[in-house]
């Protein structure tokens, strides 16, 4: 579904991706794990075009996003921090991006109601808790049905009802066969929603395959411990510094 | 494109600014319509508000909307939105904005009161002024990220097309004021703006002392059509240059 | 022989008429004694020049025509007592030598040239060494060529004693032209569309000029080595370009300047050699430059005039200040009066910084009203370095005059 070709993206000096190809395949799901500032937003933005590569290519359904917008139909983007429009009323922003989205295909409005955001349709964004921008940018991932879901830290901010209902949400999307791709730093709940693991750190990928797998490698039932225990077995070959991962 | 144009444009009226702007015009400009009977004393005033204050508001209101507005491009760029769609959009519903602003806060009370040609070419002149700074606006805001040095090189932008520019000008003036310039002049008048726009109500409210200077150049080139198509040319390329280069950035530019 | 006789023993009447007893005027001319009539009418008449040496009456009825092709001067005036009315004179030749005119008087003392309209005429009327004259509710208009091939409208040389009124004059080199002229009178008349000046005026004491509209001529009015002139309630418009004056002062004194309009002129006036000489209620509105009052100009005294919308009130080329300037309306005045008596507390400069930069530099009007002028002007204001110091009207008034010009 979608493929990342020797992705480098240069911040002056700073490269924040280093050659990093991968294949995000249909179906399956996808922890996206590595410290801070080592790359995973950037890859993420890379690939809804937010950031434009200095090198390399992606592609989605096989054709390259350079310079395209329309596959981003395909795609629900929950952020790690919602930025709305500060002004917009909650009911305005949906009307909105409903009426941006040209032909809105079936409509799912399942965490809308679960959240009860209809209730709150009035209020204005710049009045709102980081929780409740939570759940309104994951109400909007979810909106339009897409194939992949890209969610950057879903559950942080969130109460820890609202972080259920949101799990059994992308649970029963990955049940329905679409690509999830999910960024967060709480294992637990990669444990249970990612089927795959790509392990980034500073811009390179140091690790990218299935959580079954990695956990009969380091021997560990538990996604946590067998990460830290990749980590470890890593940074006795190549990473000098301490890493730190929360 | 009118979809996001019209979401931009709630925006920028939900902030207030435009309508303070809209009520700030319209009540200065009633309010010397009131003091002063001579209808041409009134356009003098307002069109120090037009060569100064509408640059300046337009330059800065818009720097300011656009880094308010990243969480919106940002939004939208989640979205199967193409991206000069999104600054284009932008760009209209500021511009928009503004010349409405302007129009309103200038344009009714001098129809009420009657303001005859030198109205209408100040609004003229504001209208075009309005929309060259906001193109310059819109360039300073793509080539930074950060909003303080944007609304700084937006100032600049203001600074130098009201100050600086016309002390090289007179620079050059008084170096080369034994050489006959009238055509010279034209062209460096040109290339600024705002001095465009200052020429051109020149021609209405100081033509006895413009004809001591010019003879009848400058009133013959700019009262004909040839002089007309010239000056919204130029103030033309003027607002589409810094948009279209900015729209360039833009089309590349990481967010 | 067709003879009217009025019963005046000497006086006959003679009819000129294109198919009649007597076709021609120059025969009418002939036949006439002095003190006769000759009336003429309608048709047109092309008999070279026509010389006039004899006291006679000419009337044309309905505006006869007088064509000279282009070849002579159309009427010469060698007598006095000479009325010539109701022509349309047109054609003149054309000459740098002898000056050709559709009128051409010289020692025609007692002229009158009333109501006859004169086209393509070198000099429309030119008078000389003749008194007691008037030239009235004439009609000149020039065909319009460079300054060199047309002459002046009206022009008096050595005269006394005229009255030149309520005549209209278009598109000659100067309008109204008296050299050597005194006590005599112009009054009514527009000048407009003259290659030069409305009205050249020189050597001529004595004079009044009043009630004439002078608009849109080349360089305006021209009022030179002259005294004792009064110039009232004239209206100077519109003349503009880099030497167009509403009215140029040269070499003035003990004259009057007073109920004039100067409205939309490059220079409203330009004085020089000018003095003890009254600029009173006037208006001066919409010029480039009110006044331009240079150095050599004493003891003149500005007051009760109005100065509306002008770009530049004032300017001088000198630091000395001997004239006065009190009592006048000036719209960019800033001031205030607190005891309410309707002049302001503080006096008023009228000679700006900038103005005095256009004066050396005229390119810099471009920047005028741009926002570096509005620095420089202010800080001028702050601390005077260019401007002279004691150039100031020390009463103000706070509200325009009403003076209905």
């Amino acid at each position: 579904m979608i493929s990342i070709y020797k992705l480098t993206k240069q911040f002056g000096k700073l490269r924040a991706l280093n050659e990093v190809s991968l294949d995000f395949t249909l179906g399956k799901s996808y922890a996206l794990i590595g410290p801070n500032g080592s790359g995973k937003t950037t890859l993420i933005k890379s690939v809804l075009g937010m950031v434009i590569p200095t090198t390399g290519k992606i592609e989605v359904d096989g054709a390259n996003i350079k310079n395209s917008w329309l596959y981003r139909e395909k795609i629900g983007y929950m952020p790690q921090i919602g930025h709305y429009p500060e002004n917009m009323r909650i009911g305005q922003l949906f009307d909105m991006v409903r009426n941006i989205r040209k032909d809105p295909p079936l409509l799912d409005e399942e965490l809308m109601e679960a959240f009860a955001l209809t209730a709150i349709q009035d209020k204005r964004m710049h009045t709102l808790s980081g929780g409740t921008r939570q759940k309104v940018s994951a109400a909007l991932a979810f909106l339009f049905n897409p194939p992949v879901l890209i969610l950057d830290e879903p559950t942080a901010g969130l109460d820890p009802v609202s972080v259920e209902i949101l799990k059994e949400k992308i649970q029963q999307e990955k049940d329905k066969g679409k690509l999830l791709i999910i960024t967060s730093h709480i294992m637990n709940d990669l444990d249970e929603l990612a089927t795959e693991v790509v392990y980034l750190h500073e811009g390179n990928v140091r690790y990218n395959n299935s959580i079954a797998e990695l956990k009969d490698i380091t021997g560990e039932t538990r996604l946590g411990k067998a990460i830290a225990q990749m980590i470890r077995s890593l940074e006795k070959k190549v990473i000098p510094e301490a890493i730190n991962l929360k | 494109m009118p979809r996001i144009i019209k979401y931009v444009f709630y925006d920028i009226l939900r902030t207030r600014f435009i309508l303070l702007y809209t009520m700030f015009l319209l009540l200065s400009t009633i309010a010397m319509f009131q003091l002063d009977t001579d209808s041409s004393k009134v356009i003098l005033s307002l069109m120090n508000v037009v060569l100064m204050v509408v640059p300046l508001v337009s330059v800065v209101f818009t720097t300011i909307h656009f880094y308010n507005s990243y969480e919106f491009i940002e939004l939208m760029l989640a979205q199967p939105v193409n991206r000069p769609v999104i600054f284009l959009g932008e760009y209209f519903a500021v511009a928009l904005s503004l010349c409405f602003a302007f129009t309103a806060g200038v344009g009714i009370p001098m129809v009420m009161y009657g303001a005859g040609m030198q109205g209408f070419t100040l609004l003229y002149s504001g209208l075009m002024l309005t929309l060259v700074f906001v193109s310059l606006a819109f360039l300073s805001s793509v080539l930074t990220r950060d909003k303080a040095k944007a609304i700084g090189v937006a100032l600049l932008f203001w600074f130098y097309f009201s100050l600086i520019y016309d002390g090289l000008l007179m620079w050059i003036i008084y170096s080369f004021s034994d050489y006959p310039l009238e055509k010279a002049t034209l062209v460096l008048v040109s290339l600024n703006p705002i001095d465009l726009a200052r020429i051109l109500m020149l021609l209405q409210l100081d033509i006895s002392a413009l004809m001591g200077y010019t003879g009848a150049f400058y009133k013959d080139f700019f009262g004909s059509s040839l002089g007309v198509i010239f000056s919204t040319s130029v103030l033309t390329i003027w607002i589409l240059l810094p948009v279209v280069i900015a729209l360039q950035i833009f089309k590349r530019k990481d967010l | 022989m067709l003879l009217h006789s009025y019963g005046f023993a000497q006086s006959s009447r003679w009819v000129v008429q294109p198919n009649g007893k007597i076709p021609s005027i120059k025969q009418a001319i002939a036949l006439a004694e002095a003190g006769d009539t000759i009336l003429v009418k309608p048709g047109i008449y092309r008999e070279g020049n026509i010389l006039i040496d004899k006291s006679l009456v000419l009337i044309g009825e309905n505006k006869p025509i007088i064509d000279a092709a282009f070849k002579h001067e159309v009427i010469t005036v060698r007598a006095r007592h000479v009325n010539i009315s109701g022509f349309k004179i047109i054609n003149s030749s054309v000459a740098s030598m002898h000056d050709p005119a559709g009128i051409g008087a010289e020692e025609a003392d007692f002229l009158i040239v009333r109501k006859n309209e004169f086209y393509g005429t070198f000099f429309g009327i030119h008078i000389s060494n003749s008194h007691h004259i008037t030239v009235a509710d004439n009609t000149l208009k020039a065909l319009m060529r460079s300054d060199h091939e047309t002459g002046n409208g009206i022009h008096l040389w050595q005269c006394s004693n005229a009255v030149i009124k309520n005549n209209f004059i278009h598109g000659h080199r100067d309008g109204i032209y008296f050299e050597f002229v005194t006590n005599s009178v112009i009054d009514g008349n527009v000048s407009e569309g003259n290659l030069r000046y409305g009205l050249h005026f020189m050597f001529s004491n004595d004079d009044d000029y009043t009630n004439n509209i002078f608009k849109d001529n080349g360089a305006g009015v021209a009022v030179m080595y002259t005294k004792n002139v009064k110039m009232v309630n004239n209206r100077f418009e519109k003349n503009w370009g880099p030497s167009a004056y509403g009215l140029l002062l040269k070499d003035i004194r003990d004259s009057f300047v007073e109920n004039n309009l100067f409205d939309q002129n490059t220079i409203g006036i330009y004085m020089e050699g000018t003095s003890r000489t009254s600029f009173k209620n006037n208006v001066f509105s919409k010029n480039g430059w009110a006044i331009k009052l240079q150095a050599s100009c004493d003891d003149n005294i500005f007051s009760e005039n109005n100065f509306q919308s002008n770009t530049f009130d004032m300017v001088t080329n000198g630091t000395m200040v001997l004239n006065t300037i009190s009592h006048n309306y000036w719209d960019k005045y800033q001031g205030y009066d607190l005891n309410r008596d309707g002049i302001g507390d503080i006096p008023f400069r009228p000679v700006n910084l900038y103005a005095m930069i256009v004066e050396r530099i005229p390119t810099a009007v471009l920047l005028w009203r741009s926002f570096l002028v509005f620095l420089l002007d202010r800080a001028e204001r702050i601390m005077p370095a260019v401007t002279p110091e004691n150039l100031k009207d020390d009463f103000p008034r706070m509200k325009p005059y009403d003076f209905n010009l």
